[in-house]
């Protein structure tokens, strides 16, 4: 059980996806100008990344190691979050169009946020079992979607800011995000 | 002479990084030396050269609306080639970069390429294409790296510049100086292209 806990806190805060790993940064630079927009695209993610975890875990364990097909990993991830990607889309347009219209171009794009990618990958290379997998997505979507909340937060505020016209844009947001990470690095004494 | 042109508008003028903000991941990811930044940069430029050409190939063959899953498999396909060779014969830098290779894949700029470039243009052009934008893409990480080399380490490329009485800005090699090192390249460099009048 502590193990979990570990995990949960380690992707959410210590290793943020984000602020630390480097993991999905296209996303968060790209529907953090507003907060409702970035928690549905929070939540598009949390969905990607648990569906991907669980289907790439299975995929890896039960097809690729039995016959020895470890290097083709890459092109069967990438395909199969691809798949799950434009189900999404296909879901997401007929249940919930608002939703649809304000993420854009952002939702295909899921498929190239590395942070999906990147969680499979890890799940394989850390060795965890299908349940860490499973609580290691999610933990690392929560942490996403933190990061990109508060990001938007601030964002909304800057606004109405005077800000010199070289910073304008991706300039400022970056290092907001550092000052982020910086203070997110201190959850690193925790453990 | 438009080839020489498509290879030279991504260096500077179209640059992946510092002017359409794309490729961030692995950019800010791997820069914490300029020997990391040079060889996320070349390997990247490999799969993009590789995958552009065959993209362009191809691209009367592609049927429209699968488009996308096909240029992933082809640009996976160099990736994984990338990510063995890197193994066999650079293992030290395999390791540094990490996840990062197979990371790859999902790289906007190459995937952007493709799509935008390489699916409605001739192989020499896309070719072209490839080398100009990955080009323009390895400097970015190569500056990067040895801007945030020099501060946090006070070297490049493991070559001591500032002396061993300079006290180290460690912050530039943790992640937050990634952020903030970017940040203001990024700034510096509207500044200059509008002095310049890049737009």
């Amino acid at each position: 059980m502590g193990n979990i806990i570990v995990i949960i806190f380690g992707a959410i805060f210590i290793n943020n996806f984000v602020l630390s790993r480097f993991l999905g940064l296209c996303p968060y630079f790209g529907v953090s100008k507003k907060v409702e927009t970035s928690i549905g695209m929070g939540m598009a993610v949390t969905f990607v990344m648990t569906m991907a975890s669980l289907v790439t875990w299975l995929l890896e364990w039960f097809v690729l190691v039995p016959n020895n097909l470890q290097y083709l990993r890459t092109i069967v991830f990438i395909l199969v979050i691809a798949a799950l990607v434009q189900f999404v889309e296909i879901v997401m347009r007929k249940v919930a169009p608002a939703l649809y219209e304000a993420l854009g171009i952002f939702l295909p794009l899921i498929t190239t946020n590395c942070a999906v990618l990147g969680v499979a990958i890890l799940n394989i290379q850390i060795g965890y079992n299908l349940f860490e997998a499973l609580v290691f997505a999610v933990a690392a979507a929560a942490g996403f979607t933190l990061a990109l909340v508060i990001l938007a937060g601030i964002r909304e505020r800057l606004e109405l800011a005077f800000i010199s016209r070289h910073f304008r844009g991706v300039a400022l947001s970056l290092i907001i995000a550092g000052i982020l990470s910086i203070a997110f690095m201190g959850f690193q004494g925790m453990m | 002479m438009s080839v020489m042109k498509d290879l030279s508008r991504g260096i500077i003028r179209d640059n992946a990084v510092f002017r359409l903000v794309l490729g961030l991941c692995p950019t800010l990811a791997v820069t914490g030396t300029a020997e990391n930044g040079l060889g996320m940069g070349l390997s990247a430029t490999a799969v993009l050269v590789c995958s552009n050409l065959v993209v362009a190939a191809l691209r009367n063959v592609i049927p429209n609306k699968i488009r996308i899953p096909c240029f992933i498999v082809i640009i996976a396909t160099f990736v994984t080639m990338v990510d063995m060779l890197l193994n066999a014969f650079l293992p030290a830098l395999h390791a540094q970069l990490g996840i990062f290779v197979p990371l790859i894949v999902v790289n906007c700029v190459i995937l952007g390429r493709a799509e935008a470039f390489a699916s409605r243009n001739p192989v020499l052009n896309s070719a072209a294409d490839g080398i100009g934008i990955g080009l323009g893409f390895t400097l970015a990480l190569t500056t990067l790296g040895a801007v945030r080399e020099l501060l946090s380490k006070g070297t490049i490329f493991h070559a001591n510049i500032l002396g061993s009485g300079y006290q180290p800005f460690q912050v530039f090699g943790f992640p937050p100086g990634a952020f903030i090192a970017l940040g203001l390249m990024l700034a510096l460099f509207n500044m200059l292209s509008r002095k310049f009048r890049l737009e």
